[in-house]
């Protein structure tokens, strides 16, 4: 593994990690847009962008963007956070100067009007699509509970209000602020030669335009509210629940990773042996996600209706329990072992690299090889979690709940 | 795929596969044990998932707590499925762990507890399951679309179903368990960075005394062709579609499986682009190649608002009907380049790998190379292709929807 970064005139950022025994490539574009960068009247543009991306520029039709990424082979796609737009291809190695011209060329997309209405219908489907869904209505609504105030708390996509009202020209004004190199990572994994790479960014994004955006990444102020979406025909309850945890640069996000594992992965931890296993629950998960100024722990509960009151209690005896004596030896060992297992084999894919790369240097700046991160998981103490816990205690601030029940 | 293959027949029957693989840190494995839902009692659906559930709950000298922090601090990535023909076993962790996982695994397989005083929990984990399965109406529609186009019981919700799950006790999850689970015709793939040496002295070690069984035997009924609509207070009109192909085992499979690219292959095929992106009916729409031993459907796919329903379902059999009419040299090229590369790409994953080389071994009965796969797909042709959907065309439309309203199927083009 070698590890190669550079940056153009214009300021783009391009890193590299080239592997000769691997036997594809995979190219990435990070963008550091996505909906906690957009204003309430146009919710859901960072989004709508990432679909027009593929509509193609003045050389590309829509057409030819998708068939000529299909006559790579290319494994191509595109995904909006709150905070990160990706642009990506994995392609065998030969392929890698067409697949960086067309990933190049998604950036700066023509935005033609009647695309834009035709996607519109697309994009409104879409948002159909996870309304039919409980738990990412849940996950929409907690979080909207969580941060108020707070664009974090707006919906990635939108809504169908708020996409039906946006026009091509807010979304052009959106794109020229944002797509700029300052808020860019070109990133490639796998194989290829870095001479090679050099050009071909120089040819294809030396015109990008500079700058960057400012983002607000001051600690967001928490709402603590309660949001129930009644669903009376359901017949599962959806509970989720958040509460402050890390952000993305803090020190101690590896071992949030580590909690979430110990206290809440879905097929062995406290929650599972409280509540899954007894048949109390069907899912009973704590996860950490993390943002640029915040972070959250995010408590999942999937149980009948009529079960909900007691496992809430269950599940706050568990965190209680946590909180305040922390973490055994052993059960920090076992979820060291498992989150080590699992970055080796993410690792050992061009695809599964690429994500690490790009979004180390989206949040940290910096490159993390694997065996950094294996050293850094490896080296966590019960000490360390005692540490995280005291600051970042686990608790459920701000609940959402879809399904039959009317409150909770 | 594979030119390293090492396949091995332990004399219990149990079929060992081994593809050691270059530059990778982690092996992964893949156990098909022939008891999944095709078995499940006249009754009692969803024993299969009941019987993989308990499986985990303690097993050799380990309690249930043992038995996961055991797996646990091996660092093992696993997963329990149930599948139509087989419950599946799986798992990846670093290659220097793997022999340990597997001695586990031979516990896990020969001697699970599969403690009645957690029969309860586990039935109550599984009902719980089946009602989010409910409560999503794309999830729930490929249950039905599955139940209604292959022949009884290759349908069979695999997870089981809600009226039938009082009927299962620990005693016929049990019974399930002592007259299936057994090492003839049970298939373990292994790949990644190991020495088969020593994985074939492990294996023979943790599952050479496993007693086989007698083969079972049930009787596949017929299928009716059908239209159903299960009325659902959504959002989206969820719709599926299924017609016949041809199985994984037949001649014609990758001619088949072209058919379908040309369809729902990259972007840039026909459904994606006529109905997605010249209409923008929909979001999410598909169709794939699903393979069983002997039947083979494609399954299609598409959610739209229901106002736009009807469109949507009339486009979208139009398409799936026109190709008979043509296609175009480069839509075939299209999907000759990405079954080409991701042919390559799946050498890079051990997991890919394990459960490739098991599959092979379970449909065909020996492991393609990927010379041959390789020569396979550039041998298809404008022509080849097109015959194929001329012998096996589109028709007998199985259609199942959920939604708010039912839509009309147009029977007049059939």
């Amino acid at each position: 593994m070698e590890f190669h970064e550079t940056t153009l005139e214009n300021g783009l950022k391009v890193i590299a990690e080239l592997n000769s025994a691997a036997q594809s490539v995979a190219a990435g574009v990070f963008v550091r847009t996505g909906s906690r960068d957009e204003t309430e009247d146009v919710s859901g543009v960072s989004h709508f962008l990432e679909h027009m991306a593929f509509k193609g520029n003045e050389v590309y039709s829509a057409d030819d963007v998708n068939r000529i990424f299909d006559e790579l082979g290319a494994n191509y796609n595109a995904s909006t956070s709150e905070e990160v737009t990706q642009f990506y291809a994995a392609i065998l190695p030969e392929h890698l100067p067409t697949a960086l011209e067309m990933l190049t060329a998604l950036l700066y997309p023509s935005l033609r009007g009647d695309d834009f209405e035709m996607e519109k219908k697309v994009i409104l489907e879409e948002i159909g699509m996870y309304d039919d869904q409980p738990t990412f209505t849940a996950y929409e609504q907690v979080m909207q509970a969580h941060f108020p105030t707070h664009p974090l708390g707006r919906k990635i996509l939108g809504t169908s209000d708020s996409v039906s009202a946006l026009t091509a020209d807010a979304m052009r004004q959106y794109h020229t602020d944002h797509y700029r190199t300052g808020n860019m990572v070109l990133a490639i994994a796998g194989r290829g030669d870095w001479g090679e790479v050099c050009d071909l960014v120089q040819a294809h994004c030396g015109s990008f335009p500079e700058g960057r955006t400012k983002r607000d990444t001051s600690p967001p102020p928490v709402g603590g509210q309660t949001q129930v979406v009644e669903r009376p025909a359901s017949l599962q309850q959806h509970v989720m629940q958040l509460a402050p945890a890390p952000p993305a640069d803090h020190p101690l996000r590896y071992a949030a990773d580590l909690l979430g594992v110990i206290v809440g992965d879905h097929s062995s931890s406290r929650l599972y042996w409280e509540l899954v296993d007894p048949g109390h629950a069907e899912s009973a998960d704590l996860g950490y996600n993390d943002y640029d100024g915040t972070g959250t722990w995010l408590t999942y509960l999937g149980c009948p209706p009529q079960a909900v009151a007691e496992n809430l209690q269950r599940i706050h005896a568990v965190y209680e329990q946590v909180n305040r004596d922390g973490v055994s030896s052993i059960e920090l060992e076992q979820a060291q072992n498992r989150i080590a297992s699992s970055i080796v084999l993410r690792s050992e894919r061009p695809m599964g690299r690429l994500g690490a790369l790009g979004s180390n240097w989206v949040y940290l700046g910096q490159y993390r090889s694997v065996e950094e991160d294996l050293d850094t998981v490896r080296g966590i103490t019960v000490e360390d979690m005692t540490e995280l816990l005291a600051e970042y205690p686990l608790a459920a601030v701000s609940t959402a709940a879809v399904g039959p029940l009317a409150s909770l | 795929m594979s030119q390293t293959a090492i396949i091995h027949t332990l004399a219990n029957g149990l079929t060992l596969i081994i593809e050691p693989m270059r530059d990778v840190r982690s092996a992964a494995f893949s156990f098909l044990v022939p008891a999944g839902s095709v078995h499940d009692p006249a009754g009692q659906n969803g024993t299969a998932a009941i019987l993989s559930d308990l499986m985990l709950r303690g097993a050799g000298s380990l309690d249930s707590r043992q038995l996961t922090a055991t797996l646990d601090n091996l660092g093992l990535q696993r997963g329990e499925s149930v599948g139509v023909k087989h419950l599946g076993f799986s798992g990846a962790t670093v290659a220097d762990r793997l022999p340990e996982a597997l001695t586990v695994y031979g516990d896990i397989l020969k001697n699970p507890h599969l403690p009645p005083d957690q029969f309860d929990a586990s039935r109550d984990g599984l009902e719980m399951t089946l009602h989010a399965m409910q409560d999503e109406p794309r999830q729930r529609l490929m249950v039905e679309l599955r139940r209604h186009c292959f022949p009884s019981p290759w349908g069979t919700p695999t997870y089981g179903q809600l009226e039938q799950l009082p009927e299962i006790s620990s005693e016929s999850v049990g019974d399930h368990f002592r007259q299936l689970v057994r090492p003839n015709a049970a298939i373990l793939g292994v790949a990644g960075g190991i020495d088969p040496v020593e994985v074939l002295a492990v294996v023979e070690e943790a599952f050479g005394d496993w007693e086989p069984l007698p083969e079972t035997a049930f009787e596949t009924g017929v299928q009716a062709h059908v239209v159903e609509h299960i009325h659902h207070d959504s959002t989206q009109t969820h719709i599926g579609i299924a017609y016949d192909a041809v199985p994984y085992r037949h001649e014609d499979y990758y001619t088949a499986w072209a058919a379908v690219g040309v369809l729902s292959g990259g972007m840039s095929s026909r459904l994606f682009t006529e109905v997605r992106e010249r209409r923008g009916l929909c979001y999410a729409i598909s169709a794939v190649l699903n393979s069983l031993p002997h039947h083979a459907r494609v399954l299609a796919y598409a959610g739209t608002t229901s106002e736009r329903a009807q469109e949507t379902l009339d486009v979208t059999l139009e398409e799936i009907r026109r190709v008979a009419e043509g296609i175009e040299p480069g839509e075939l090229e299209r999907c000759q380049s990405r079954a080409k590369s991701s042919l390559i790409m799946e050498q890079e994953s051990t997991i890919a790998r394990a459960g490739a080389i098991a599959r092979d071994w379970f449909h065909l009965g020996r492991i393609t190379t990927l010379e041959e796969v390789r020569g396979k797909i550039e041998a298809l042709t404008v022509e080849t292709v097109l015959e194929y959907i001329h012998a096996h065309p589109a028709e007998d439309f199985t259609v199942v929807t959920i939604g708010p309203e039912p839509l009309d199927l147009d029977t007049q083009q059939e």
